[in-house]
């Protein structure tokens, strides 16, 4: 009996110091991008000065680059993509389905959609477009759940059903874009193309700061509320039986996760994979379970960085829109971890 | 004598289905000939039925509504025809092998394959021609279907904790490689005016334009894919058990996963190449079938490739006429009223899954 105690303290105390090594790793690599786009560019910052400048110690000049260019940048990079890591890793819990990442469930393109018909129909740019985003996710994520509702105190949150609808929605509006991008003219269709992909480029502190001040409330709140995912996931009797408020703990969680991804399209675009690949990454890197999820954060923040990196300095002096980047980084990352981890079954 | 009526009612209960199941493949093939009448008559010069027929059998090169119905109308009927009898059963095949409900054809990355390939064809050879970017959907869609089933072990021995596919790493890698080439694709659009002049009008998937020779080159792919597939059912009914049972009723899951696999490549590869990524058609007809015809992929499979295709040209109509002079392509179309009435259809009781 105590050797079987002592055997299962064992594994558990194995696969928290995974948990904990893994999202150190992943904290100190975080930190390094991050550094890395403050210092890097057309004029290079050594790190002495960095830190200097950073403190509000350094010459003029270095002060003027990192903190009223590089900063901003770094910090969009890091927060959206936090922000998509998390939501994604959120929506693919509490919806049990692997590809029920926010592009793919209609929110996304709910974002997509307000912000082509601001930019295309109604000529606006800059942070009416970021305006129209945030409303587009909103309404599309209300509507879902409006139209997933099995009325009668059951909201039908959870499973296929939402799923299926999200879907149904996110077509229907995906389908509106391209043909909004076949009747605009050349130019304003590949600024929308430009803006769908993804970017940091036109970031300052303008749209930084209301960014990083949603965050700073939601990702706390985020983990908070995931404290009710491993009841959830036993099932609804199980968890009601439990003690838990099912259906107020999944819109609650619903909702901090549209508002996250609302949060970033709004700064950056609809960056793409970022939340459909930081979830199972972290879940593969630390074992599944809620622990992953601040990794799922930090791999989001990471990728975007290092996309951004990239796609500042691939060609020269054309900057990339990092959305083009994530994919290619990304992509085959999770081919090359799902060809692995088949053999240990994880998937 | 209780147990009479059970005793003569339960040999009944299958026949009957069976007997269903037949009207309802008559009553779909019905309408989808109402919808191929529909799609030669219907458009900016409508026709009757009986000049539709007079140009089929009698043909006069002299007169123009002959030549409405011989260049333009059969040459986009074929071509939804042939696109929808893909979709339909590609779709179901994506959702049996994944086993998800919102899987679709494009998920494999087969869609995102085929739009690279005809990117690169625009921007670095500069193909302009519909016919050529059929073959280079082809072999893009193919391409992405090696990795992805390279990456994901199809076609492997052993159970999924040895090595081979499971439904979920499926998925994931198609949805991986689907972004990945797609991050691409929207590098090389963004760089290249010219090629992104042309795909932005190709990749909401049309019938227009596209002559009987395309439908030529890809005919023989549909037909052969079509037929593997509705070899599939049941492959689908066996795998949808999960891979043990599957396999403990005899099945060689490998096998026949990897066989269906390449039904679904070359039937989402043609529909692709023929009439552009319209990949809503493939992810709702199936769950509009399944209410029609229950779970059971052997009838799954047909009575969805004889639905697709109604579902198209039916769209196809809609966009010619609901902003004539000018036409809303297909893709749109089926996306924009058909998620309406999927919503519906899932926010019914009877919604089966």
């Amino acid at each position: 009996m105590t050797a079987a105690v002592a055997v299962l303290q064992e594994a558990r105390a194995r696969s928290r110091r995974r948990v904990v090594l893994v999202g150190s790793v992943l904290a100190v690599a975080t930190l390094l991008a991050f550094l890395a786009t403050v210092s890097l560019g057309e004029y290079p910052i050594p790190p002495g000065d960095l830190l200097s400048s950073l403190v509000g110690a350094g010459p003029a000049r270095v002060e003027f680059v990192v903190t009223r260019l590089r900063l901003p940048r770094a910090l969009a990079g890091l927060a959206v993509g936090a922000s998509l890591g998390l939501a994604g890793a959120l929506f693919q819990r509490l919806l049990r389905n692997p590809l029920a990442s926010p592009d793919i469930i209609g929110v996304g393109a709910g974002a997509s959609a307000a912000a082509v018909v601001a930019l295309t129909m109604l000529g606006l740019s800059g942070l009416a477009v970021s305006g129209a985003a945030v409303l587009g996710a909103a309404a599309t994520a209300t509507l879902i759940v409006v139209l997933a509702r099995r009325g009668r105190g059951s909201t039908g949150l959870h499973g296929v059903r939402f799923v299926l609808i999200g879907v149904g929605v996110g077509s229907a509006l995906l389908a509106i874009v391209s043909w909004l991008m076949t009747t605009a003219s050349l130019t304003t269709a590949q600024q929308t193309l430009l803006w769908l992909t993804g970017s940091l480029n036109n970031v300052s502190w303008a749209s930084t700061t209301p960014l990083l001040v949603s965050v700073a409330v939601l990702v706390p709140l985020a983990l908070v509320a995931a404290g009710a995912l491993p009841r959830l996931e036993l099932g609804d009797e199980a968890a009601a039986a439990l003690g838990l408020a099912v259906e107020r703990s999944r819109l609650l969680l619903l909702a901090v996760a549209v508002l996250l991804v609302a949060a970033a399209v709004a700064v950056a675009g609809p960056v793409s994979f970022v939340a459909l690949v930081s979830g199972p990454v972290a879940a593969r890197l630390a074992g599944p379970g809620r622990a992953s999820l601040p990794h799922a954060a930090l791999i989001g923040a990471l990728l975007v960085l290092l996309a951004d990196l990239v796609a500042r300095h691939l060609l020269g002096d054309v900057p990339l829109p990092v959305g083009v980047v994530t994919g290619v980084i990304g992509a085959p990352y999770l081919l090359l971890l799902l060809a692995r981890s088949r053999a240990g079954g994880t998937a | 004598m209780t147990a009479t009526p059970t005793a003569t009612s339960a040999p009944e209960a299958p026949a009957t289905r069976r007997g269903s199941g037949v009207a309802t493949t008559l009553l779909v093939a019905a309408v989808l000939l109402v919808a191929v009448v529909a799609s030669l008559a219907i458009g900016p010069r409508a026709l009757p039925p009986s000049v539709v027929l007079d140009a089929l059998t009698a043909f006069d090169p002299t007169n123009p509504d002959h030549l409405v119905v011989t260049e333009v109308r059969l040459p986009r009927t074929v071509v939804g025809l042939l696109a929808g009898l893909a979709l339909g059963p590609a779709g179901v095949l994506a959702q049996g092998l994944t086993r998800n409900p919102i899987a679709e054809p494009g998920i494999l990355g087969l869609n995102t394959g085929a739009a690279l390939a005809v990117v690169l064809a625009i921007g670095l050879l500069g193909i302009r021609s519909l016919t050529a970017y059929v073959w280079f959907g082809f072999l893009g869609a193919g391409l992405a279907a090696v990795i992805v089933a390279g990456v994901a072990g199809i076609g492997r021995s052993g159970t999924v904790s040895r090595g081979a596919t499971s439904p979920a790493t499926l998925a994931l890698a198609g949805a991986a490689l689907t972004a990945g080439l797609g991050s691409v694709t929207t590098a090389i659009l963004l760089t290249d005016p010219d090629a992104f002049e042309d795909y932005r009008f190709w990749q909401v998937g049309s019938l227009a334009g596209r002559d009987l020779g395309i439908a030529g080159q890809a005919a023989p792919f549909v037909l052969a894919g079509l037929a593997v597939a509705l070899l599939c059912g049941p492959t689908l009914n066996a795998l949808a058990l999960g891979d043990d049972v599957a396999r403990s009723f005899g099945r060689r899951v490998e096998r026949d996963r990897a066989v269906c696999g390449i039904a679904l490549v070359v039937l989402a590869g043609s529909a692709t190449a023929v009439a552009g990524p319209i990949a809503f058609v493939g992810l709702t007809v199936p769950h509009l079938v399944r209410v029609l015809t229950g779970p059971d992929h052997r009838r799954l499979l047909p009575v969805s490739a004889l639905v697709a295709p109604t579902l198209l040209l039916v769209a196809d109509v809609v966009g010619r006429v609901v902003a004539s002079p000018r036409e809303v392509q297909v893709g749109i179309v089926t996306a924009v009223l058909g998620a309406p009435v999927f919503i519906w259809f899932v926010r019914r009781k009877r919604f089966v899954r």
